[in-house]
């Protein structure tokens, strides 16, 4: 929605500088003019969340990164110094650590959210995928990141997840050493991760610069699904939504501040306390909670299939369950996009929620007994919720009765 | 269309399918048999615990006087000691106290100094083949983080109120149980591995380490309020525990007390914010 | 009816004003840590003061030590070298300092200056240079007995750093 731009420059060097680099002028445009939905609810909020932990995470990882030192020997005792020794170390350490968990709870809200009111739909199937994009990098961000303190999961954790590229057929075992820069994990990997992990940040935030630019084509989704109609459906995103936004962000940071300074390692696992050590394996390898679901999904396929060894494809299957999320616009095609007026669909969805839970719950459980059977079980829905029932949905659902606009929807809900 | 109750009839299968296995299972998820962990009560526990200097100080007579002639701690500086949070000595008992020691220094005469106390406390052994020959070939543990290095693992749902009640003292628990948890004889059937002493919280059970404490066996230097403490290997073992959660998390203290002053920005913060949003939006539908 | 208006405006201001104010006040408080954790760090402030001990220094002897990173003269300094820096006259310092400002009351003999050149900081070399003390060899800058500057581009006399006398063999630097 590039409309007119109303900005007028307010003096000359307003307008010497609009004349040269329009930064004022864009930002006026699509940070606080923008015509925005005006019924948007509190999951709406999510995106400026995220922006808020991505900066938090940058500024406390180039902090970080002043006072620790990437290698073997001499990691893990410099991040315990940042945490002795460095001013205010332990809180920065402890806000950036529990900062990452943090952003996993808000962007799988926010990804969730998008499911529920068929956001991935036309026309904004490229904002979706540039999503699951951003989505992808940062699992690679966060795995990368927890290597660095080199504590027994880190070492472990890293051996495991590389490992997998070696299920690769023919070229599985020259990709791991180049990846791991050696025969096992250790110091070139431990260097590269940390470079790496520096760098992918940037990446994210230039993704979600696109990610805000496809967005601003067709302009929010709203909860209703139905599309702006006129000028009646929306109010300007500033004060509006910035307001909204900071109080959101501002609630959201309550959990945060009690996790980083009253429980920082309440989310970890204390194994990655005890400095890495090659010759010795954790009882339970277990990655950090936030992917879980995804390591559920590697560890459920441990059966071949022709001439597919359970290990490819148990590689297969999670790299498959992040593609499948990438194509959800094309196997969703009901023309209806919110849940709240597809009454079939809010039970698979919900089942979906409580099936996400399932799989990260039985990600840190042994494989054994009878969570294996479950977790194939899991495993099968996931993919079927994207790959049958959702299809199958489109053609067989009975939607109810759309409102003709937002503002409709809104009638006498004026809160004075 | 799926009738509601088929619906609910489904989930709850699925949930008892997740919870019978998680409640019968949970024990065995710790690797072996269920290992009672008892919980104790810490001052430094909760949102508003703080370290008792008095049991730091005898916790630290503990670990210098036992402790540490197996046990490294290798990030623990002599100047902790008398800085703020911790056990309070002066910087002059901190000056005498690592002059008491030798340090390895290969700028010093002979390769050795005293120490200052801006030197880590020094390792009882020259390296750690040294540590294993004379330890049965296990390698005692270092402390500096060896409170954070253990935990407890509570069934759902009580892992989830742990959440809540910002539950961080898993690792001074567990050492806490360990130390109490000798058994003078293995219990009927389980034959000991010679060199071996039977624990019960240890999670093979067999644990290399000898039973380290016992009554009266350090004799506690009187604080200045007087206060004695019974000599017995539970107030040893409660006082080296506490001591070995402020070698892990030295700066607890402040980090709480800032907690609470954040937490308490945040909430007024956030009500301002609710409602200067609700003034803004006054009027609008929405 | 204005009045009302007025009031609604003036409380909306003043919320506005608050939420605003407390708000800055977080940004600060949440910077603060950020900038300060720059500043030097517990451990290296740890090694901001030492103690050394002057025993075994020969008169004549000069050892060099480390204090906060940077090599440090201390020497015993031969009567002779007590004398001729006390016999030079100030018109002649390019920076005028008595040997007595530079040294100890009742302990003149020992000398103790951070070994940096003043010109660009290379270490100079003791015992040489045209006034018996040390010469820089990396821009010929000369210093005497005292560690004053006499001849060459250095703007300044050697450092002396704080330092006081414990006992007469033990001092401390910072």
């Amino acid at each position: 929605m590039s409309e007119h731009s109303t900005y007028q420059p307010g003096n000359g060097a307003e307008k010497w500088l609009d004349d040269r680099l329009p930064a004022v002028r864009f930002a006026k445009e699509h940070l606080m003019d923008f015509p925005t939905p005006k019924n948007l609810n509190y999951w709406w909020t999510f995106g400026a969340i995220l922006v808020m932990c991505l900066v938090i995470q940058i500024v406390t990882g180039v902090v970080l990164a002043m006072h620790y030192t990437p290698q073997v020997d001499l990691a893990f005792d410099s991040v315990e110094h940042i945490r002795r020794n460095v001013n205010g170390g332990r809180v920065i350490q402890a806000v950036h650590s529990v900062g990452a968990s943090m952003f996993f709870a808000a962007i799988y809200v926010h990804i969730f959210r998008g499911l529920y009111f068929g956001s991935y739909k036309a026309p904004r199937e490229v904002l979706w995928m540039i999503g699951v994009l951003i989505f992808v990098t940062l699992m690679a961000t966060a795995f990368m990141g927890y290597v660095l303190p080199w504590g027994q999961m880190s070492f472990w954790g890293a051996t495991v997840i590389t490992n997998i590229f070696s299920a690769i057929p023919i070229v599985g075992d020259p990709l791991l050493q180049l990846i791991r820069g050696g025969f096992a994990v250790d110091n070139a990997t431990l260097n590269r991760f940390f470079s790496l992990h520096y760098l992918l940040p940037f990446i994210i935030a230039a993704l979600v610069v696109l990610h805000i630019w496809a967005l601003h084509v067709p302009g929010n989704n709203n909860p209703t699904g139905v599309e702006v109609k006129s000028s009646r459906d929306t109010v300007a995103f500033h004060p509006y939504y910035t307001m909204k936004d900071l109080f959101a962000a501002v609630v959201f940071l309550i959990p945060f501040a009690w996790f980083a300074f009253f429980a920082p390692d309440i989310l970890g696992h204390p194994d990655n306390y005890i400095q890495a050590n090659s010759q010795v394996t954790p009882a339970h390898i277990v990655p950090e909670w936030y992917l879980l679901p995804f390591y559920t999904i590697l560890r459920a396929i441990d059966f071949n299939v022709l001439f597919i060894n359970s290990k490819l494809g148990g590689v297969i299957a999670m790299f498959g369950s992040m593609i499948v999320l990438l194509i959800l616009p094309w196997l969703d095609r009901s023309p209806v996009r919110s849940g709240n007026f597809r009454p079939m669909f809010r039970w698979f969805y919900w089942l979906f929620v409580i099936n996400f839970i399932a799989l990260g719950y039985l990600g840190a459980q042994p494989a054994e007994g009878i969570y294996v059977l479950i977790a194939k079980l899991c495993v099968a829905y996931y993919f079927a919720y994207f790959l049958v029932i959702l299809p199958v949905l489109s053609r067989i659902e009975m939607p109810r009765p759309l409102p003709a606009s937002i503002s409709e929807s809104v009638l006498g809900k004026a809160h004075s | 269309m799926i009738k509601t109750k088929t619906i609910f009839a489904a989930l709850a299968v699925v949930g008892a399918l997740l919870a019978v296995p998680a409640f019968a299972a949970e024990a065995e998820s710790g690797g072996d048999h269920a290992v009672e962990i008892e919980k104790q009560n810490w001052t430094f526990g909760g949102i508003f615990g703080t370290y008792d200097e008095h049991q730091l100080q005898r916790g630290f007579q503990v670990f210098r006087e036992v402790c540490s002639n197996c046990h490294s701690a290798r990030l623990l500086a002599f100047r902790n000691l008398s800085e703020e949070g911790g056990p309070g000595f002066s910087e002059e008992q901190v000056k005498a106290l690592a002059a008491e020691y030798q340090i390895a220094d290969p700028t010093a005469e002979g390769g050795r100094r005293p120490g200052v106390a801006a030197d880590t406390w020094p390792s009882p052994f020259a390296s750690e083949q040294e540590a294993r020959d004379a330890n049965g070939g296990a390698l005692p543990p270092d402390f500096s983080v060896l409170a954070k290095a253990r935990g407890v693992t509570d069934p759902f749902p009580f892992w989830v109120f742990n959440y809540f009640t910002a539950y961080q003292e898993g690792g001074v628990d567990y050492i806490y149980n360990l130390l109490t948890g000798y058994h003078e004889q293995p219990p009927e059937g389980v034959e000991l591995t010679p060199g071996r002493h039977y624990n019960e919280v240890y999670p093979s059970h067999q644990i290399a380490m000898a039973p380290p404490l016992q009554d009266g066996l350090v004799d506690y230097v009187e604080g200045e309020e007087g206060v004695s403490v019974p000599e017995t290997l539970d107030q040893y073992a409660r006082d080296v525990s506490a001591f070995l959660m402020w070698v892990a998390e030295p700066h607890l203290v402040s980090r709480k007390e800032a907690g609470f002053r954040v937490l308490l920005f945040l909430v007024l913060f956030a009500g301002l914010m609710w409602a200067t949003k609700n003034r803004i939006w006054k009027g609008i539908e929405h | 009816m204005a009045t009302q208006i007025e009031h609604q405006q003036t409380r909306r201001d003043f919320l506005y004003v608050a939420t605003g104010a407390v708000g800055a006040v977080g940004v600060a408080a949440a910077a603060w840590p950020l900038i300060n954790q720059l500043n030097p760090d517990a451990s290296t402030l740890a090694l901001a003061t030492i103690e050394f001990s002057l025993d075994g220094i020969e008169e004549g002897q000069s050892v060099t030590i480390l204090w906060r990173g940077l090599p440090v003269f201390v020497r015993h300094r031969t009567p002779e070298e007590i004398e001729a820096a006390r016999s030079v006259s100030l018109a002649e310092l390019k920076d005028p300092q008595t040997d007595e400002e530079r040294t100890k009351e009742g302990h003149e003999e020992w000398l103790v200056m951070i070994a940096n050149c003043t010109h660009l900081g290379c270490v100079p070399v003791g015992e040489s240079g045209d006034f018996n003390g040390w010469f820089c060899p990396c821009h010929g800058s000369h210093y005497d007995t005292a560690g004053r500057v006499r001849r060459g581009p250095a703007p300044a006399n050697l450092v002396v750093p704080p330092y006081e006398f414990l006992s007469d063999s033990l001092i401390q630097i910072g």
